[in-house]
């Protein structure tokens, strides 16, 4: 029993639901502008990356290693562009 | 009339006239040809429907050339009219219209198509596959981008030329300053072709990826197929920045969003951002494949394996990450702090190093090397030095405080023709010279080929030199005309004699395809260079599954070593072969997603949502299709190998 059970899948889908609840609070509670975006990102992230993971099951092939690689160049480029951006358009203007 | 009054050419002109009959006549000329000779059956069933990487890849060709002389021809405008001060030839309107047209169709239309037909001929052999990952996608990659092309080149006779330069800065972009449609047929030509190649990315990341031969590593690749997968790694991570940006812009244009306006909270920089976000990695996407197929020629003609294997895919690996770090030495002018344009000058002197490693490698593999003079080579031996001086010339750009000096001067201009010219037009002749015989089953002539290559090198010496020295003296880019009094007269005049002769260099180029299919042997081998990858291991002209048995790798070079070292290249018996079918599709898919640029570009909502209709029901339809594609039987196999095998040997 314990093997047909998707335990992992259930777990990941209550997280999901914990992660938009929270991310609700921003909307129904009167937060400061800036721990409302802090708390979105940080839900929008961790909820991204339990999609990936549980859900769209990245690490469970033997592609592990060239999916992982490509999430993580992937980041690695959108934060370069979004930092780069923020500093050539806003904080060193 | 109301109706058609929109498709009116804003600023019309003897040439566009012109023009409009030019391509009215050819258009009719075509079809009564196809349909005298009954080639209508012929062209859909072999030709619009297939899957077959070779196939699209010829047409990927065909289109390229088709582009290199409409953006030549642009160019040879351009300099006509600044070959004397205070020239008449082209008012400020046009000349801005051809300048813009120019770039995208050379960047975007021309050299974009040319590395494809590359990736699409060459990548599937050099690995031993039978096909890309997905045959119905590259189909529709190719389509997208055929239609994408078509849309924008309709723009100078319906409606008008974009006019902004092919960056398209905002504000300039945006409504206010350019009131014609001629910019929305940029934002969504090209859009519709960039999505096209976003798929191509996907697709050959895929083909490297999954579908290599048994016994290839990844450092057993060819050094053309690691450049196609480091430029489609790059295509896959900066596409989809110019995707945005022109939905961003489209969305300015047509539905009065502020992304890029100066109000309303606008940001009109933002453009050239992220612009330039996608528009550097792009100049990496040309270059590297490139640089791989000059490595496969060098290392053929100098008859010795690649000098330095592992650190020509290091340096590429770094250049694609780097690619990504310097974007902003595009606008150093823009105002941002000292800080910024530091990090980002370093960073882009940084790709000199990695750049660096690639022009020694390519001179080591030379030493002692047994080299053989051919017009491939010849190519090759043009390019080091000039695309060094282009390199150069970069990292004084790569400044930022000496760019004050050259910002948006005829400097930038000769710079970046020095290193696409000699880097990337070369390489693509070079590709073209060097597999000429495994696409049409003869070569090119021989001397009429070096010819062209020592004209066309002429040329561009004449051509883009005087500019360095003009743009230091002052001569701004994109100015229609100079006074007198500047000095710039002779320079420029040059210049366009420099320009004429490369104009010659083509036309050179076309008399010895010419010449060649009327003239040349076709009595060659399969490996007529003597070669050493497996592209030139199967059969000319290439039989649709590619290799009869997929053949055995345990080296860099299998094809050389089953020459001279005795290695089995196919092992194993003949068995049956599983291959995609053709389908319309893809054809059908790409007319509607021209129907709905066309009709996005006049605003007419019906038409869009007819052409949006067309295109979600194609996607529709092929999700429900059932097509598991077709087997090649051993008896007909083996009776092409014996037909194949026959007559060239």
């Amino acid at each position: 029993m314990k093997e047909l059970f998707p335990l992992k899948q259930v777990m990941g889908f209550v997280f999901s639901l914990i992660l938009t609840a929270v991310a609700l609070l921003v909307y129904f509670t009167d937060m400061s502008f800036s721990v409302g975006m802090t708390v979105l990102l940080l839900t929008a992230f961790i909820q991204a990356g339990l999609q990936l993971v549980v859900f769209m099951h990245a690490g469970e092939t033997n592609d592990k290693k060239s999916i992982y690689t490509n999430i993580y160049y992937g980041l690695l480029i959108a934060l370069i562009t979004i930092f780069g951006t923020l500093l050539t358009l806003i904080w060193d203007m | 009339m109301d109706f058609f009054e929109r498709f009116a050419v804003p600023h019309p002109s003897f040439l566009i006239y012109a023009s409009m009959v030019g391509i009215g006549l050819t258009m009719i000329a075509i079809v009564i040809g196809i349909t005298y000779f009954k080639k209508w059956g012929y062209l859909w069933s072999e030709w619009l429907t297939t899957v077959d990487h070779k196939r699209i890849g010829i047409m990927y060709l065909l289109s390229a050339l088709l582009m290199l002389f409409r953006g030549g021809v642009d160019a040879i405008m351009m300099r006509s009219q600044l070959a004397l001060p205070d020239n008449t030839l082209l008012d400020s309107q046009h000349y801005n219209e051809i300048f813009t047209t120019h770039g995208v169709v050379m960047i975007l239309f021309m050299a974009m198509p040319f590395i494809m037909f590359f990736f699409n001929f060459i990548v599937p052999l050099q690995i031993g596959a039978r096909d890309v990952a997905f045959p119905r996608l590259n189909a529709i990659s190719f389509w997208l981008f055929f239609m994408g092309m078509g849309l924008f080149n309709l723009s100078f006779i319906i409606g008008g030329s974009p006019d902004a330069g092919w960056t398209s800065y905002f504000p300039l972009a945006g409504n206010e300053f350019s009131s014609s449609v001629g910019t929305n047929y940029y934002m969504i030509a090209i859009q519709i072709a960039g999505i096209g190649t976003l798929l191509t990315g996907i697709n050959f990341m895929t083909t490297i990826l999954k579908m290599r031969a048994p016994g290839m590593t990844l450092m057993k690749m060819p050094m053309f197929t690691w450049s196609a997968f480091i430029a489609n790694v790059i295509i896959v991570f900066a596409f989809p920045v110019l995707t945005v940006a022109l939905a961003m812009g489209t969305m300015d244009r047509l539905f009065g969003t502020n992304f890029f306006t100066t109000v309303n909270g606008g940001m009109d920089m933002l453009w050239a951002n992220l612009f330039w976000v996608w528009g550097h990695p792009e100049v990496y996407i040309l270059i590297l494949p490139a640089f791989g197929l000059y490595s496969e020629i060098i290392s053929t003609f100098a008859k010795r394996n690649l000098y330095g294997y592992k650190s020509m895919v290091a340096s590429m690996v770094l250049i694609s990450l780097l690619s990504f770090f310097v974007w902003a030495h595009h606008f150093f002018t823009m105002g941002q702090g000292a800080l910024t344009n530091s990090i980002f000058s370093i960073t882009t002197m940084a790709i000199a190093v990695p750049t660096g490693v690639k022009i020694f490698n390519w001179l080591f593999t030379l030493w002692k090397g047994k080299i053989e003079f051919t017009t491939p080579m010849l190519y090759s031996m043009l390019f080091i030095p000039l695309f060094t001086l282009g390199g150069v010339t970069g990292v004084m750009l790569a400044m930022s405080a000496a760019d004050y000096q050259y910002h948006n001067t005829m400097f930038l201009v000769a710079h970046f023709h020095n290193v696409i010219i000699p880097g990337v037009v070369y390489a693509m002749l070079a590709g073209l010279t060097y597999y000429w015989p495994k696409l049409f089953g003869f070569m090119l002539n021989e001397k009429l080929g070096k010819w062209t290559a020592w004209v066309l090198s002429i040329g561009f010496v004449l051509a883009f030199i005087p500019m360095y020295i003009t743009g230091l003296d002052g001569q701004a880019r994109r100015m229609y005309t100079y006074s007198e009094s500047t000095g710039f007269g002779l320079l420029n005049m040059v210049s366009f004699v420099g320009a004429a002769i490369m104009a010659v260099g083509f036309v050179l180029l076309v008399y010895n395809i010419y010449y060649s299919t009327r003239y040349a042997s076709r009595d060659i081998s399969n490996d007529p260079w003597d070669a050493r990858s497996l592209e030139w291991a199967t059969h000319t002209p290439v039989p649709e599954y590619n290799f009869a048995i997929t053949p055995q790798v345990n080296t860099t070079q299998p094809f050389w070593d089953s020459k001279k070292n005795g290695h089995q290249l196919f092992k194993g018996k003949i068995e049956k072969i599983h291959m995609p079918n053709n389908s319309g599709l893809p054809f059908i898919m790409g007319c509607f997603f021209f129907v709905f640029g066309f009709a996005m570009v006049f605003s007419m909502w019906p038409l869009v949502i007819i052409g949006l209709i067309g295109i979600l029901a194609c996607l529709a339809y092929r999700s429900f299709e059932k097509d598991h594609g077709r087997y090649i039987s051993v008896e007909e196999i083996e009776e092409t190998e014996t037909k194949l095998r026959g007559a060239k040997q």
